[in-house]
């Protein structure tokens, strides 16, 4: 209007050639007010600290979402002038426990509200800590469930039925006939113990239940009769009976001090030696020293892990060089779907902090 | 007692072609066994004293010049339900029976059907090797994988193993089309979720992941071909549990390098295995197993006791419960 305003008045002044150019000029004038008038509206979003873009961190594909609701900063950039960036930061956001939710790091962030963590796991958050900061932490419970449970069932078929193994032979240069001692183990009517009924067990026992699996679990509460019966589940109020009992073994709890090395050399000692250890939850629930022990004596047929502490491990690991181990890099949630999920749940939870508003998924400490 | 025991020919005992030594023994309980290269050595001796001839993965292979040394053979049993392998007419015309194993195949080529899709799907391979790689320093973000739960499975041919595949799909609440000769009964559909394709097109337009479980026959050879993998999705996989003769190997390949299809699982190819120089080998988004499809201790044994049930019914002129009449 401003700008309007000011042609008219150069159109009656001066002239018309003199206004035509002025008019250009104004033109550009109204532009670069435009410009401003923008900037001004996205100086209005909050900013956010991310780990980073590409490499290691976030593919390019799902950054648009977080753009729609914050400023992102990279943690990188951010290092270069934490003084002058610091106190902007309203959000952060934590993605493969990246940028790590450390006191040097959040000290340098008085106005931070919100830790908003891609993933369902925390254990990698002090949420006590990180809360009597006066700063709340969320996590995207449920839209990681389905790819994690996919996953599961994928390294448990992939393990009984050597399925890595199958290929290394069959592309394999010498390889001159099909092999007829590459056997495997029979899911279909076999044993599945569930340890961890969560939302993402309960998709596990739902899958398995497809394939005539039996179908035992144990949680640190039962679950309702209708849901046991929906998917054939029987409850172990011991977890030995579930060991002893089952072919495959499925880990899938939250990594807490309870669950610290819960599947140590007693828990694998009661497996059977023809079963599967199967492990989506985090490294740190098993022990991993008497796990290779289990896998190199024959305690336990063999193990597949999407999980391992550290990860990835250390390249001299015995773990990376037995038979009957199968590793995946933690690619639990990796798919496209699933990714973009999780980020549009974790911008949600952060915009919510942000503006005072009721959290989807916050997590209090227990 | 011993000497009372009918002769069966088999390809050999242990060894990395042969029987594992547990299912030779189920053959034993009912049969004296002599191993191909014995019958050569002395085919006058041993030869007419066979009245069974067992079949694992193709061996011995069933061509006349074997059948001219077995003149008392009664029957050719083939572990296993494919049998395209054999000239059921020529055999039958010989007065010897065809059998195979249906049925006991069924649960572990659909688990392992499910098992290529997911492996395939989840980069579980590529997955394992960056984990072991001695390079790797970090977690790789970017392999990236597409999701199953929820996607669309084109099922062609819905046979036992198909309809078997279909069970263990709908616990991941995957969309199920399928495609058939003939189309199953309404209660068997609505009991899988599964919705019929009348026109092979359709399913292979729409679906996410297409499983190939037919027969192969002279109708389903060369079934996918180039069209049929233009049709696909750009983001679909295609996963062969079936034989391999049944998929086009050039347009695949070609499929695959052009990116018209996203990947391929196949447990079988043709030939088995692949010779050592083909494309397939080499290509980053194909995974392929050494055909083990019913490569389970349990699996084995209840193919082989099957094995052994229609040999002892054929070689004592009684019914054969698998008899095979016709291709």
């Amino acid at each position: 209007m401003r700008s309007l305003c000011y042609v008219r008045c150069v159109w009656r002044l001066w002239g018309s050639t003199k206004a035509t150019w002025l008019l250009k000029v104004t033109k550009l004038h109204r532009s670069v007010c435009q410009l401003q008038h923008k900037k001004v509206m996205a100086e209005e979003k909050p900013w956010a600290l991310i780990s980073e873009v590409g490499e290691q961190g976030y593919i390019e594909k799902v950054t648009d979402i977080m753009k729609q609701h914050f400023q992102i900063i990279c943690y990188k950039d951010f290092l270069q002038n934490p003084v002058l960036h610091g106190p902007k930061i309203q959000a952060m956001f934590v993605w493969n426990a990246f940028p790590a939710a450390e006191p040097s790091l959040l000290s340098s962030l008085p106005s931070l509200k919100v830790v908003a963590n891609g993933g369902v796991g925390i254990d990698h958050l002090d949420v006590p800590y990180i809360n009597s900061l006066g700063v709340k932490v969320t996590n995207t419970p449920g839209v990681v469930s389905d790819a994690t449970a996919d996953i599961g069932m994928g390294l448990l078929l992939a393990s009984a039925r050597k399925i890595v193994e199958g290929h290394q032979i069959a592309v394999d240069p010498k390889t001159t006939h099909i092999p007829q001692c590459l056997m495997g183990v029979e899911v279909t009517g076999s044993t599945l113990g569930i340890i961890g009924m969560g939302d993402i067990g309960y998709k596990i026992a739902q899958r398995g239940k497809g394939f005539d699996m039996k179908i035992l679990y144990h949680n640190r509460n039962r679950r309702r009769v209708e849901d046991e019966q929906a998917v054939g589940a029987s409850f172990c109020q011991n977890m030995d009976d579930l060991l002893k009992e089952s072919d495959f073994v499925m880990l899938v709890v939250n990594l807490t001090p309870d669950t610290t090395g819960l599947i140590s050399h007693r828990e694998l000692s009661l497996m059977k030696p023809t079963a599967t250890l199967v492990n989506v939850s985090r490294g740190l629930v098993v022990d991993q020293d008497a796990l290779v022990k289990a896998l190199q004596c024959g305690t336990i047929r063999a193990a597949a892990l999407d999980v391992t502490h550290p990860e990835p491990l250390p390249r001299d690991h015995p773990l990376l060089g037995l038979p009957n181990v199968l590793i995946t890099p933690h690619v639990g949630t990796n798919t496209y779907t699933t990714t973009r999920r999780m980020v549009q749940r974790m911008v949600e939870n952060a915009v919510a902090a942000v503006k005072g508003l009721p959290i989807p998924n916050e997590v209090k400490p227990n | 007692m011993e000497e009372e025991k009918p002769w069966a020919l088999i390809s050999e005992v242990g060894g990395e072609f042969g029987y594992l030594e547990e299912l030779a023994d189920i053959l034993r309980q009912h049969f004296q066994l002599i191993c191909h290269r014995e019958l050569l050595q002395n085919p006058g001796l041993h030869g007419p004293k066979i009245q069974a001839l067992l079949m694992w993965k193709y061996c011995p292979a069933a061509e006349p010049a074997l059948f001219r040394l077995l003149p008392s053979l009664k029957v050719v049993v083939s572990g296993g339900v494919g049998i395209d392998h054999l000239d059921v007419p020529f055999i039958r015309g010989l007065g010897v029976k065809v059998a195979n194993t249906p049925g006991v195949v069924s649960d572990a080529t659909a688990d392992l059907a499910i098992g290529l899709l997911l492996a395939s799907a989840r980069k579980i391979l590529e997955g394992h090797q960056i984990a072991l790689d001695p390079k790797t320093t970090h977690i790789p973000q970017r392999l990236m994988g597409v999701e199953v739960t929820g996607s669309t499975l084109g099922i062609v041919g819905m046979g036992e193993i198909g309809y078997k595949i279909a069970q263990r799909s709908k616990g991941f609440e995957m969309k199920i089309l399928y495609h058939n000769r003939t189309r199953r009964s309404v209660a068997d559909e609505q009991a899988v979720g599964a919705s019929y394709c009348e026109r092979l097109d359709e399913l292979l337009r729409r679906s996410d992941f297409v499983m190939i479980v037919v027969k192969l026959t002279s109708d389903t050879t060369g079934l996918i071909g180039h069209r049929e993998l233009s049709l696909m999705k750009p983001t679909a996989t295609l996963v062969n549990v079936s034989r391999g003769q049944v998929v086009d190997q050039d347009a695949l390949v070609r499929a695959l390098q052009l990116g018209s299809i996203r990947a391929a699982a196949l447990d079988v190819t043709h030939p088995e295995p692949l010779p050592r120089d083909h494309p397939l080998l080499v290509l980053p988004n194909v995974l392929i197993t050494p055909h083990i499809g019913i490569s389970t201790h349990n699996t084995a044994s209840r193919i082989v006791e099957k094995m052994v049930e229609n040999a002892v019914a054929a070689v004592k002129g009684l019914p054969v419960p698998n008899e095979v009449k016709s291709q």
